[in-house]
C-alpha cells in the first residue's frame, strides 16, 4: 500500500499546499515599472487618518455608503466574499445578502441590473471583475446607461448607477487583465469616466461618483490595489469629478498622465530635474470625460511644450482628443509638436510587456526631444 | 344540380367546417406553437418536471455498478487513460509549485475534474474540433501534446506556439485541432458553433468546453439557440463544478441546472457522473455519433468537484470549507476510483503506480529545466500578428522601439530575449 500512501500524501499536499520539491531556485519576482509616491499631505481633509492601501480605501468608501445610504447595493461577480481585488471584503458581512451580493456570471446582466435598480431608486454599484471583461456590457452602458437621460427628455435616468472596475498594467496579465478601455467610453456623450492615482483619490472620487447625478465609471489601476499606500481621511469626503491635479509644478514642460502612469512621469519630472536642470509639470488628467481642459491648457501654454502618457494604445487613445484640444486652443504657445507616449498600437502582450508600455525611459527620451526641439 | 347532391355538398361543406371548427379549438395554429389549450390556470415549475438524472458506470469505490455497461474499450486505451489522468495530477502538482516559487506567473489546476477531460477525449478523434475556457489541460494532454509544449507556454518562451503573448494555460495546437483559449469567458461556444455549422458537410464534429458560471454569459444563449436553429454538429460539454472562482452554484442558476436548458432550446441532453471517467466516455461517445449522423447539437452536462484553488490567484479557503475539499478529495476522485476499476481488472498495481509516478515527475521536471533555460521570442515579435501584414503604423513604432533601446536597451530586460 506504499503508493496509495503516497497518493494520499500527493493530494492532500496539493490541498494543504505543502511539499516544495523543487529546491534550488531562486524565487524570482516580477518587478513593476514604476515607483509608487504617495499624495502629499495637503490633499485632503483635516480629522483622523489610517494608513490604507487603494483596495483599503476603497472598502472604506463603500463601507460608508452602506452605512449613509439605506438605498445602497453592491453587486458583480464574486463580490459576496469580498472580491477578487478585496474590496468589497466583510461588506455582506457587516450589511447582508440583500445589500452586497453575487450575480451569475454576465456582464451584461450586472449594468442592465444595475441601470434598472438605479431606475428604480437604488444606489447602484456595480463591479466588473477586470475592464477587460466589461464588454459584453458595451450595450447595455454605451446604448443605455449614457443615454437613459437624453433620450427620455429627462424623464428618466440612471445617475445613481456607478461601476467600479480594475484596468491597467500588472505585470504578467497579457491580453485580458491588463487593458486600460477608458478610451471607448470617453467616445461616449452621457458617461462620465475618472481614474483614481492612488488610495486618497480612489476613496474620494468613488464618493464623488457614488453621488453624482449621472452615471459613473471608474477605471482602478488594479496595480496600485496593494503596491499604493497613503494616510487616507477616515471620514466621509467627496473629489471633484472634472477636475485635473498638478502635482509638481514646473515651467519648462507639461507633462500629462493618469492613474498608474502619473508615478511613471513624477518618476520623469525627477530625472529631468536633477539631470537636465529642467522643471516639468506633472498633472494627473484625473477625469478622462468631462476633461478638465482648462487646467491643460493653462499648463501648456506656460511651458510651451507637453507630453500625454497612457498605457492604452496610441491610436484613438484619450491622448489623441488631449493632443487635438491643446494644438487648437494653445498653437501659438507651442514651441513643439504635442508629444504621445503610449502602449503600442497590439494587444497587450503578455512577456512583452516592458517593451510595450510607456515607460519611464520612452517618456523621458521623448521629453528630451520636446526640449531639444 | 339535385336536391340530394347540393344537400350532399352542403353537409360535405358543414362537416369539413366542423372539422376545421375543433382542430382550431384543441390544436392552436400559433406559428412555433407544438401544444393544446387548457382550461387549467396553473403554473409550470421546476418541479412539474422531473429533474434529469446523472448517468454513470461506476460507484465511488470505483466498483461496476451493472456490468452490462462497461463500455467495450482495448486495455491500451483504458491506460492510457488512466496514465494520462494521472500524468495531469502530477504535472498540475509541480507548475503549481513552480508558480508559487516564482518561475512562471500564473497558473490553473484541473484536481477533481480530470475524468470529464480524459473520458470525453477518448471518445472523440483528432480530426474534431475542440474550443475549450482553460481548465481542459487533460483533454490537450490526452490529444499528444507533450509536457514540454505545456510548460514553453506557461513560460512564454521561444518554443511556445502562442508567442508568449498570453498568460499561461492559455495553449493551443493547430495539429491537435484545438482552438486557442482565451480569457474572456463564454465567447467560444458561439465560435463553436460556427464551426460546426462550417464542417456540416463532413463527419467531423465540434466540442466545446465551459463552466457552469459561463454558462450565465448572453454567449452561452446564442450559441444555444443558434446551435438548434441552425443545426450544427456540437457538442456543448459543461464541467459542472460547483463554483465559479467563489461563486456556488447556488448563485449562479436555479431550476435544472444547465442540463435543464437543452430540453427548452430543443438540444439533446445528456447529464453525467463527472467524476466517473467511463461514464463521461460513453455520453460523448452517444453525443459524438448523434451529432455527426444527425447534424443536431448535443448538450452534457458532467457534474464533477473544483478540488483545487480557481487558480494560483486564489485562496478558496476564504469561501469554502476545507472538509468540504478533502471529503471530495478522499470519497469520490476520479482518479482514485479508476485505478480501483482498473486493478480489480487485473490491469493496474502498486508497482505500476509507482513507476508512473516516479516518470511522471521526472519527466515534467526535465521539461521545467528545459523550458526555463530557452530564451523568450525575440521582443520585435510584440508588433507582429496583430494583422496578416503589419501596417505602416505599426512599423513605425516598431522601429520607433528600436531606436529607443539602442539608447536605453540597458533598461530593459533584452538579454532574455
Ligand atoms: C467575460 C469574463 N468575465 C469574468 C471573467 C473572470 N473569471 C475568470 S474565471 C471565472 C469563473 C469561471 O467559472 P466557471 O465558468 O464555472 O469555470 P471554472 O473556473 O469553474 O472551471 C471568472 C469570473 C472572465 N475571464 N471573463
Ligand atoms: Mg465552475
Amino acid at each position: 500500500m506504499a503508493s496509495s500512501r503516497l497518493r494520499t500524501q500527493f493530494f492532500s499536499d496539493v490541498i494543504f499546499n505543502r511539499g516544495i520539491f523543487l529546491s534550488e531556485v531562486q524565487l524570482r519576482r516580477y518587478s513593476s515599472h514604476f515607483v509608487y509616491t504617495a499624495d502629499s499631505e495637503k490633499t485632503t481633509s483635516n480629522g483622523t487618518k489610517s494608513k490604507m492601501n487603494m483596495f483599503q480605501a476603497i472598502n472604506n468608501a463603500l463601507d460608508i455608503i452602506l452605512k449613509s445610504d439605506s438605498k445602497a447595493i453592491i453587486f458583480g461577480e464574486d463580490v459576496g466574499f469580498g472580491g477578487v481585488f478585496r474590496c468589497t471584503l466583510d461588506l455582506q458581512k457587516r450589511y447582508g445578502k440583500h445589500r452586497v451580493f453575487n450575480t451569475p456570471l454576465c456582464e451584461q446582466g450586472i449594468i442592465g441590473f444595475g441601470i434598472g435598480a438605479a431606475v428604480a431608486g437604488s444606489t447602484a454599484i456595480a463591479e466588473i471583475q477586470f475592464a477587460d471583461y466589461i464588454f459584453p456590457a458595451f450595450d447595455q452602458l454605451v446604448n443605455e446607461a449614457a443615454k437613459y437621460r437624453y433620450r427620455s427628455g429627462n424623464l428618466f435616468d440612471c445617475g445613481k448607477l456607478t461601476i467600479r472596475t480594475p484596468c491597467g498594467a500588472v505585470g504578467h496579465g497579457g491580453l485580458y487583465h491588463s487593458q486600460s478601455p477608458e478610451a471607448y467610453f470617453a467616445h461616449t456623450p452621457g458617461l462620465k469616466v475618472v481614474v483614481p492615482r492612488g488610495p486618497i483619490k480612489a476613496k474620494g472620487l468613488l464618493l464623488g461618483c457614488i453621488r453624482d447625478p449621472d452615471p459613473c465609471l471608474i477605471l482602478e489601476p488594479k496595480v496600485l490595489y496593494r503596491a499604493a499606500v497613503e494616510q487616507v481621511p477616515e471620514a466621509d469626503f467627496q473629489l471633484p469629478l472634472g477636475k485635473a491635479d498638478i502635482l509638481i509644478e514646473g515651467t519648462d514642460i507639461t507633462l500629462i498622465g493618469w492613474g498608474t502612469q502619473v508615478h511613471v512621469l513624477k518618476e520623469v519630472a525627477t530625472v529631468l530635474k536633477d539631470s537636465y536642470k529642467v522643471t516639468a509639470e506633472v498633472i494627473d488628467l484625473v477625469t478622462i470625460l468631462p476633461w478638465d481642459v482648462t487646467t491643460i491648457c493653462k499648463s501648456v501654454c506656460k511651458t510651451g511644450r507637453v507630453l500625454v502618457a497612457h498605457e492604452a494604445p496610441m491610436t484613438s487613445g484619450f491622448g489623441a482628443e488631449i493632443a487635438a484640444t491643446i494644438q487648437e486652443n494653445c498653437f501659438l504657445n507651442l514651441h513643439a509638436p504635442v508629444a504621445r507616449v503610449t502602449g503600442a498600437d497590439t494587444p497587450f502582450p503578455c512577456i512583452f510587456e516592458p517593451f510595450y508600455l510607456p515607460t519611464k525611459w520612452r517618456c523621458l527620451e521623448e521629453a528630451l526631444k520636446l526640449l531639444d526641439y | 344540380m339535385g336536391l340530394n347532391r347540393s344537400l350532399r355538398f352542403a353537409f360535405n361543406i358543414s362537416k369539413s367546417w366542423i372539422q376545421i371548427y375543433k382542430t382550431y379549438s384543441t390544436c392552436p395554429k400559433f406559428p412555433g406553437a407544438k401544444t393544446t389549450f387548457t382550461n387549467q390556470l396553473q403554473f409550470t415549475e421546476t418541479s412539474s418536471y422531473a429533474p434529469i438524472p446523472i448517468f454513470r458506470i461506476l460507484g465511488p469505490k470505483g466498483e461496476l455498478l451493472n456490468s452490462s455497461d462497461e463500455p467495450k474499450l482495448s486495455e491500451e486505451i483504458l491506460l492510457k487513460m488512466y496514465k494520462d489522468m494521472t500524468v495531469l495530477n502530477v504535472m498540475d502538482k509541480i507548475l503549481y509549485e513552480s508558480q508559487r516559487q516564482g518561475r512562471i506567473s500564473f497558473y490553473m489546476t484541473s484536481y477533481g475534474e480530470e475524468a470529464t477531460h480524459i473520458g470525453s477525449a477518448a471518445a472523440l478523434d483528432l480530426d474534431d474540433l475542440v474550443y475549450g475556457q482553460y481548465r481542459e489541460a487533460g483533454v490537450l494532454m490526452y490529444r499528444g501534446f507533450t509536457l514540454q509544449q505545456f510548460v514553453d507556454q506557461c513560460y512564454g518562451n521561444i518554443d511556445d506556439k502562442g508567442r508568449g503573448r498570453q498568460m499561461p494555460v492559455h495553449y493551443g495546437s493547430k495539429d491537435l485541432n484545438y482552438v486557442t483559449i482565451s480569457s474572456p469567458l463564454g465567447t467560444q461556444l458561439p465560435q463553436a458553433v460556427g464551426s460546426a455549422y462550417a464542417l456540416k458537410d463532413t463527419n467531423r464534429v465540434v466540442i466545446c468546453y465551459f463552466g457552469e458560471g459561463s454558462a450565465s454569459e448572453g454567449d452561452a444563449h446564442a450559441a444555444f439557440n443558434f446551435s438548434a436553429t441552425l443545426g450544427c454538429p456540437v457538442i456543448f460539454f459543461c464541467r459542472n463544478n460547483g463554483y465559479a472562482i467563489s461563486t456556488p452554484v447556488e448563485e449562479q442558476y436555479r431550476g435544472d441546472g444547465i442540463a435543464g436548458k437543452g430540453p427548452s432550446y430543443g438540444i439533446n441532453t445528456l447529464r453525467v457522473d463527472g467524476n466517473d471517467v467511463l461514464a463521461v466516455y460513453e455520453a460523448t461517445k452517444l453525443a459524438k455519433d448523434f451529432a455527426s449522423k444527425e447534424k443536431k447539437p448535443v448538450l452534457i452536462e458532467a457534474l464533477t468537484y473544483r478540488v483545487g484553488d480557481h487558480s494560483t490567484s486564489d485562496d478558496s479557503s476564504s469561501y469554502r470549507p476545507k472538509e468540504e475539499v478533502s471529503d471530495w478529495l478522499n470519497n469520490d476522485y476520479p482518479t482514485k476510483k479508476f485505478r480501483h476499476y482498473l486493478e480489480s481488472r487485473g490491469l493496474w498495481n502498486e508497482e505500476h503506480e509507482e513507476q508512473l509516478l516516479a516518470q511522471a515527475n521526472k519527466g515534467i521536471l526535465a521539461a521545467l529545466s528545459n523550458g526555463e533555460k530557452k530564451k523568450k521570442p525575440k521582443w520585435t515579435e510584440m508588433y507582429e500578428d496583430v494583422y496578416k501584414f503589419m501596417p505602416l503604423h505599426i512599423k513605425k513604432q516598431q522601429d520607433a522601439m528600436k531606436d529607443h533601446l539602442k539608447k536605453y536597451g540597458k533598461y530593459y530586460p533584452i538579454d532574455s530575449f
